[in-house]
Order: C-alpha cells, then structure tokens, then sequence
C-alpha cells in the first residue's frame, strides 16, 4: 500500500517533470527554473503535496548532486586546470569579487548570519558551466576567439566551487573560527592531495578503472564517486567536492566513456534534486522577496557582462567579442541552487526563496540575453560600419 | 604538417572541450578546426567584419574530417593534375630548373609573375629530390630547384622565355 503510493508520488513528479522539460526544449531554455517551480508546487504549502516520497527525493538529491559535480570533474583534465590556474588567475579572482559583491551586500542588508551570507555571495558568483557549454554548442560558437576565455572562466569558477563548498560547509555546520579554519585547511590539503594523486597516478588510476563493458564501467565510476563523497563527507569537506575530485582525477578513454554512461543518471537525478530545493521552499515566501531577486538579477547580469568582456578585451578581442563573452556567463543554474540547498538544508531558510527567485529569472533570462545578443551586436556593428564609411562624392 | 612554414597556424586549449586551430588564409579569410576530444570535429569559418566570431561551422564525424582532408590534401591534387594533363589534350605539365645565377636565384616566386604573365600555374617546385607541393609565391627560389608547371604549350613555352631572362 505505502510502496503503492511512493511508486505513484514518484512516477507523477517524474513525467511532469518530462513534459516541462518537452516544454523547454521547445522555447529553447534551460529547464532547470521549470524543475524548481515543479518542486514549488508540489512542496508544503503548495498546490499538490506529496505524502510518502519525500525521503526517497531527499536522498535522490544527495546523489543529483554528487553525480551534478562527477560529470563537471569529468570535463576537465588536472593538467587542464593547473594551466588555466596559471594563466587566468587574475580575471578569476576578479570574477569572484565582483560577482559575490552583490550577494553579499544583499545578505548584510537583508540582516542575515555571516554563513548566509557567505552563501547568498555564493549564489550570485556562480556561472553555470553546464547551460554556458551547452548554449557554446547550440549557437556554433566554439570557435569564436572569445570562447576560450569564456571557457577559462568557467574553469576557474568550477576551481573556485571545490574550495568554497568545504569552507561554506563548515560556516554552515556552525564550527568556530578555530574549527572553521583547521576546516579549510583540511580541505585545501584534501585537495591538493587529489590534485597531485590525479597528476601523478591518474594513468593508473584510469587503467584500473577501465572496462569495455559500460556496466562495469559505470558501476565502478559511480561507486569510487559515492564512496569519495562519503569520505569527504566525514572529513567536513563536503560531498560534492569529493565527487568533483573523482572527475578531474579520470581522464581520456575512462572519463569518455563515463560521461556518456553517466550522463542520463545524472539527468534523473539532478533533475531531482532541483524538485527537492523546490520542494523545501515554501512557494508564499517568493513574491516578498521577488523584488530584491529583480534588483539581484539586473546587477548582477551587469557585473557578469563587465567581467566577461574585460577578460574578453585583455584577450585582445573586439566589442562584439566581448559582448558575446560577457552575456554567455550571465546563465546561473545547478550550482547556485546547490550552493542554497546546503544552506536552506543547515537551517538558513531565508536564503531558499530569494536564490529561488534568482535561479529562476537568471536561467530564464541568461540564456535569451546570449542567444540574441550576437545578432543585436552584429546588426549594430553593421550600422555603424556604414556610417563611418564616407559617403560617396559627386 | 604542413610542408610550409609561412603559415602561421594559432593553437588553442579549449578545456573541457578539445583544441582549436586557426589561421588567416593569404586573401585574408581566417578558417579553422575544432577538434573535440571524442573525435569530432568542427570546421569553422569566421566573420568578415567581426574576426572573432564563427558565420558557420560544419560538424564532422572523424571518417568525414579524414575524407575532407584527403581531398584537400596537396597529394591528392598533385595526383589528380598528373591524370588530368593526361585527360585533356591541350594541357600539360612541364619542369623548369631555375639555374645558379639565374635573374630569379635568390628572388621568391611571386618576382617571376609567372601565373599572371602566362596563365600557367606552379604546382611544386624540387629541390634536392624532394617535392614541394603547392609554393606560395614568398617561396625563396634558389639555383638547381626545379618548377614544376602546369599549363597550356603556349603558356608553358612563354614561362620558359620568362626563365630564360
């Protein structure tokens, strides 16, 4: 009878959830601010709230979140990293404070916790890597000039989420500054470790993972993933980053092949846990906070444009360049929304309904501001290419 | 890869995607490649007045990238102009030497305007046995190369007169 219901909760939210991202697809935008309002609705004080299955999606969301973070560390390589490191170190860290800013200031005004408020910087900072790659592809831009400095950024953001989660997991369990700071150092040696394991050992590591057999593969890619996590979990440094470091530490034939495994059971499970964060959030708390997530979305769409064109620019790429760089990391997503989670879930409620808000508006309207914004540039170069032209004589 | 150094080709990391290639052609068109690490790859071609952006990009599958080079591939070309002075009557291919302390030892092709005066076009030149496919004109001549043209009898007894300056 209980099982019966559970199957049923379970199969309902599932196929809603297939025909808003049918919906998606056919508008041609991210279906992640869709999942979000799905959970809204079938949250507490929604319109359909679910009964049994709750306990199932809670951990469903853990594992969307660990597989979210496997498949980010799958696209990179240590190697990969350790350049953009080197080379972009200076537009990442401007990135970081000029995007956070706006977070943070909202935080402090809003009166909230300093973790909150760490959080809430958090949430504005984050390009999403996925709809930002994504949206690369679909337009044809992969070989524009701008996108390798597109893609650095999203790299040294992606960098940037494997220190900043342990340390926001640790403001947020509510350690002391000693605790906190033995957190991060535990961390930042955590990841070192595996940077320097993946550098070294990833050939073995890659050979003994390897299987031809995509069953095998993906049982044992997606176990040393959970285990990790589960280890990183223990250590304080936050699931996700150990799931991260499982990614990066796999490279070449092996991460090939997972990816392509992986990648539907990330799907499920990301899409999940979007369900998951909406579920958490109770939807009469958004439109009070609605007009604060405006403001957020207006700025903090400015910042990210400044950011990405000024890196553009040091990259000695033209105006309309720069502008195509600048709107493409607009799109905030996944991991703005797992950087909420973590503090709505430690306790924080204030924070789910205004990164709601946020997330919605900006994956909704991040991804039209860079599909329109390279015909708008291009037409207005256009017109003014003719009238710098001197006019004909005589 | 290319026998000519005189293209200045432009590598770029894509991280998490692959690797871009890239350079501006001598009619001042930029192409490139994008190759993706699962072997796909892209050919891009790039704006006339916007340098940075791609007007389209074609996606090939690794057997399609092969087969567009293959045809593109100077080999293939030389290949198929030896065929074809075979084909068409009124065409053929002939060798020039260039000899030391000739008017053009020491000059580049382009100084011989032998395409422009004639007609006839230089499909490689030789040079201590070796075939150097498809010259542009800065290629530095040098006494002993040998040109190898291809053309109409009258264009190619025109080049010989040229030569013979």
């Amino acid at each position: 009878m209980e099982s019966g219901i559970l199957l049923l909760e379970l199969g309902a939210v599932i196929l809603s959830l297939s025909i808003l991202g049918r919906f998606a697809a056919r508008v041609q935008l991210s279906p992640i601010p869709l999942y979000l309002l799905a959970g809204l609705l079938f949250g507490h004080g929604g319109l359909l709230p679910l009964a049994t299955s709750e306990e199932f999606i809670s951990v469903g969301a853990e594992i969307g979140v660990i597989l979210l973070l496997l498949l980010l560390g799958l696209e990179y390589s240590a190697d990969e990293l350790m350049v953009n490191l080197r080379t972009h170190a200076s537009s990442g860290v401007v990135d970081l404070v000029v995007n956070s800013a706006p977070g943070i200031a909202v935080g402090i005004m809003l009166g909230w916790e300093l973790p909150a408020i760490v959080a809430m910087g958090g949430v504005t900072y984050a390009t999403s890597s996925g709809i930002a790659a994504k949206l690369l592809t679909d337009l044809g831009r992969l070989g524009n000039r701008e996108t390798p400095v597109v893609l650095s950024l999203l790299v040294l953001e992606d960098l940037t989420m494997a220190l900043y989660l342990p340390i926001l997991t640790a403001l947020l369990a509510g350690v002391g500054l000693f605790g906190g700071s033995v957190t991060v150092l535990i961390a930042v040696a955590t990841i070192s470790i595996a940077l320097i394991v993946a550098l070294k050992y990833g050939r073995l590591i890659n050979k003994l993972l390897f299987s031809s057999d995509s069953e095998l593969l993906l049982l044992g890619v997606f176990g040393l993933a959970l285990l990790v996590a589960g280890i990183a979990q223990q250590l304080q440094v936050s699931s996700a980053v150990g799931a991260f470091l499982v990614g990066i530490a796999l490279s070449g034939k092996v991460a090939e092949s997972a990816r392509v495994v992986l990648s539907p059971l990330r799907d499920l499970f990301a899409a999940v846990f979007f369900v998951f964060f909406g579920l958490h959030t109770d939807p009469t708390q958004i439109p009070p906070v609605l007009g604060i997530a405006v403001v957020l979305a207006l700025v903090t769409t400015i910042t990210k444009v400044w950011v990405g064109g000024w890196a553009a620019s040091r990259a000695g790429i033209a105006r309309p360049g720069q502008l195509r760089a600048g709107t493409m990391m607009v799109p905030r997503g996944e991991f703005n929304i797992v950087i909420a989670g973590l503090a709505a879930s430690a306790g924080f409620a204030g924070i789910g309904p205004l990164a709601a808000a946020y997330v919605m508006l900006m994956a909704v309207f991040g991804p039209m501001l860079t599909r329109f914004v390279g015909p708008i540039s291009g037409g207005v170069l256009k017109v003014l290419t003719r009238t710098k032209s001197p006019p004909p004589t005589g | 890869m290319s026998s000519d150094e005189s293209i200045e080709v432009t590598e770029v990391a894509l991280p998490g995607i692959g690797l871009r290639h890239d350079f501006v052609t001598s009619k001042g068109r930029r192409v490139g490649v994008v190759s993706h690490r699962s072997g796909k790859r892209e050919l891009v071609i790039y704006d006339q007045e916007d340098p940075d952006a791609c007007v389209d990009s074609v996606t090939l599958t690794g057997d399609e990238a092969d087969t567009l080079a293959e045809y593109l591939g100077t080999h293939r070309v030389m290949e198929r102009l030896a065929t074809l002075s075979d084909q068409v009557s009124n065409l053929h291919t002939r060798k020039f030497p260039v000899s030391s302390g000739s008017r053009y030892d020491g000059k580049t092709l382009g100084d011989t305007h032998v395409r422009t005066r004639t007609g006839a076009s230089i499909v490689a030149i030789l040079r201590d046995g070796e075939a150097i496919a498809s010259p542009t004109p800065d290629f530095g001549l040098t006494g002993n190369d040998t040109l190898i043209l291809v053309g109409t009898d009258e264009a190619l007894s025109a080049v010989g007169e040229i030569l013979a300056e």
